[in-house]
């Protein structure tokens, strides 16, 4: 995965709550093949009208969040549909870091994958964050730390578990790891579980 | 012998442990993938450039769902994407040695459907699948959960996933429902109440006679839309009921591999004492039949009511989730559903595609017309669901309705095919998700379960089944 270290950046507000996976890529782009090149896609059906023009009423196509690269988010930011088009998407369009009293749970993991954060913040501190970004003002992400800057200097830390935080910092490849790790724990998994249960190899 | 007992999630959790990081997540072994034409080419272009490969690819079945078209089936797909894109995902398994069902197969259908159709979902299996409603297969006793592209690839290549343990709820359902109130009611009610980021972080187990009543078509229905409560994974302890519903299938244990089966599934309960994290009760035995309103499926009343006014939200953001709602589905406040015309009806999708929603539908159905300003769609969630729909009549009585009969896929649940709906469209859908725009830009979908559609295809507009039994 791509490594996440500090990020200093403008945030866009998406204050809705529950923006779904099909809000963030709809499922008619889902017959792309390619994890690449998704960005013109992300929250298509808010960013343009129907004859294909840009809506100026969207945020992310307004002057100072074109190029966000943090989005700070209504409650359940990422609920339903798995597809990891959504964080592709934004990825595509330089979004790094989302903020939000919670996410769904698959986009989350999702996000991680892909060196994507996707932290979670008390709703008064989200509140704050809100109006940093209707203001423009950057916001600071620093993952040795594990906070957030705002402008006006306050510090608010963010959760992360530790391997996780590891691996973003260092931009590990976690099927490598576990392919060079635990390969013979795997092997014994196996072996104990198909002489417990030999059902579940039936006809291997 | 282990003194600490244990619920259903725990002892799921601790059987697939290959590695326990002593920090609240672990590395566990994955027995089953499901593999579909969306989620799957990515992962498998990652093997392909990395020059990893499939470590068991008999842990994997493969099958065309979301992208494929209803009809015309004979006919190669029209839309080039569409075609590739179910081309690719027979390259992909072929090369890399998984079985796939393709287009033509007899037991080719959606994969929730499917995988319990043929007995390839198990108890006590952990099954993944690149879709988040694979906590259908929780109705068996599967731990079993969605996952992105990304986790497709790492357990195609290491069969392993490294998962955080989740908390556990219990929902007690009691009561038995009442004629005319099936499961998606149950559930459409349940995450009315919890909200739709209620249970985000736990694994739910349903419990209660309200559950042990249902027949496994049913608590596939229970389980499939926890995700819409936030929950990766819903659960039901299997019991003679699972047994039976498995027995004979063909990927299922068979001859000298059934009785060690069985004596194993039947450990597969929550102990007497064991604790949860949170339960919930909920009766049902004087539920009333459920419809979405709303963008969200929690946004949910009983098809006999109003929908909400804005000033009955507890909080301003409460007020503006309604009214914003409201606005998407041009609805107005405090208007009874019985004057929401519609002019779609969906039944399908792999909340309610199976065998009973196509009998409970097609017994409102029979001998009656559904209104001439509705266009109506009856998806099977399979071919051997449609093959048996058809050896039972069902077929004719959905034709003679005034229905189209369609081929097995996801359909009118995703949109991604050809099925997509035009904007401004108005759907009563027995599938599992009323999010904006998803069956189509600009569509407005009312989620509802099979019964209550069937009324509503006939009414012209949202319709209480109780009056048509």
């Amino acid at each position: 995965m791509q490594a996440f270290r500090r990020l200093t950046a403008r945030a866009a507000p998406l204050p809705d709550a529950n923006l779904d996976t099909d809000i963030i890529f709809p499922a008619r782009f889902l017959l792309h093949t390619s994890k690449t090149g998704l960005g013109p896609y992300a929250f298509h059906d808010r960013r343009f009208r129907p004859d294909g023009s840009q809506n100026p009423d969207f945020v992310l196509n307004q002057a100072p969040y074109r190029d966000a690269k943090i989005l700070i988010c209504g409650d359940n930011f990422g609920c339903g549909s798995s597809r990891e088009q959504a964080p592709w998407a934004l990825l595509d369009l330089g979004v790094r870091c989302l903020i939000s009293t919670g996410f769904g749970e698959i986009f989350a993991a999702n996000c991680f994958k892909n060196g994507m954060l996707a932290l979670v913040v008390s709703a008064d501190q989200r509140e704050a964050m809100m109006q940093d970004a209707a203001a423009a003002l950057p916001i600071e992400i620093d993952l040795y730390q594990t906070t957030i800057r705002r402008r006006n200097g306050a510090l608010i830390p963010f959760a992360m578990e530790p391997w996780r935080r590891e691996a973003l910092l260092n931009g590990w490849d976690e099927i490598a790891i576990v392919l060079n790790q635990d390969r013979v724990r795997i092997d014994e998994f196996e072996k104990r579980q198909r002489a417990q249960q030999p059902w579940l190899y039936q006809g291997e | 012998m282990s003194t600490t007992p244990q619920t259903l999630y725990d002892k799921l959790w601790v059987s697939h442990l290959v590695r326990d990081y002593g920090d609240g997540t672990a590395l566990l072994y994955i027995d089953r993938q499901l593999v579909h034409e969306v989620s799957s080419p990515q992962a498998f272009e990652a093997l392909r450039t990395t020059g990893r490969s499939v470590r068991r690819p008999a842990a994997h079945l493969a099958v065309a769902d979301h992208a494929v078209p209803t009809k015309d089936r004979d006919q190669p797909i029209k839309d080039p994407l569409a075609r590739d894109q179910v081309a690719l995902l027979s390259r992909n398994t072929a090369a890399f040695g998984i079985r796939c069902f393709d287009l033509s197969d007899p037991l080719q259908g959606i994969v929730h459907v499917i995988g319990p159709e043929l007995g390839f979902t198990q108890p006590g299996m952990t099954l993944v699948c690149g879709d988040s409603h694979t906590s259908t297969h929780g109705a068996f006793g599967a731990l079993a959960f969605g996952i992105g592209a990304s986790e497709c690839e790492a357990v195609l290549a290491t069969q392993t996933l490294r998962q955080t343990r989740a908390r556990t709820m219990k929902v007690s359902l009691n009561g038995r429902l009442p004629r005319g109130v099936s499961a998606k009611d149950a559930i459409l009610a349940l995450i009315g109440r919890l909200g739709s980021a209620g249970a985000l972080g736990y694994a739910i187990e349903y419990a209660g006679e309200g559950v042990r009543l249902m027949s496994m078509e049913a608590r596939m229905t229970l389980c499939n839309m926890s995700i819409e409560a936030g929950a990766r994974m819903g659960l039901i302890a299997p019991d003679e009921t699972t047994f039976a519903y498995l027995d004979g299938r063909p990927m299922a244990p068979r001859a000298a591999f059934w009785p060690p089966a069985l004596a194993y599934w039947r450990t597969l309960v929550s102990d007497p004492d064991a604790s949860f994290d949170r339960t919930e009760v909920m009766d049902i035995g004087a539920l009333a039949p459920q419809t979405s309103w709303g963008t969200s499926p929690d946004q949910t009343a009983p098809v006999n009511a109003c929908t909400p006014h804005p000033d009955a939200a507890r909080s301003e953001a409460g007020r503006r989730k309604i009214e914003a709602a409201l606005r998407y589905m041009d609805l107005a406040p405090g208007q009874p559903f019985s004057e929401v015309t519609i002019d779609t009806v969906f039944i399908g999708s792999c909340t309610n595609g199976r065998i009973e929603d196509l009998r409970a539908a097609a017994g409102i159905l029979k001998d009656r017309r559904i209104a001439p300003t509705v266009t109506a769609l009856a998806v099977p969630g399979s071919g051997q669901v449609k093959r048996q729909a058809e050896a039972e009549g069902l077929d004719q009585v959905f034709l003679d309705a005034g229905f189209e009969w369609r081929a097995a896929g996801c359909s009118l649940c995703v949109a991604m095919n050809n099925d997509r709906l035009a904007p401004g469209a108005r759907c009563a859908s027995t599938s599992n998700r009323n999010f904006e725009g998803r069956q189509g830009s600009g569509v407005r979908t009312h989620i509802m379960s099979p019964l209550t559609a069937a009324a509503s295809a006939i009414a012209g507009h949202i319709a209480d089944p109780r009056d048509y039994l």
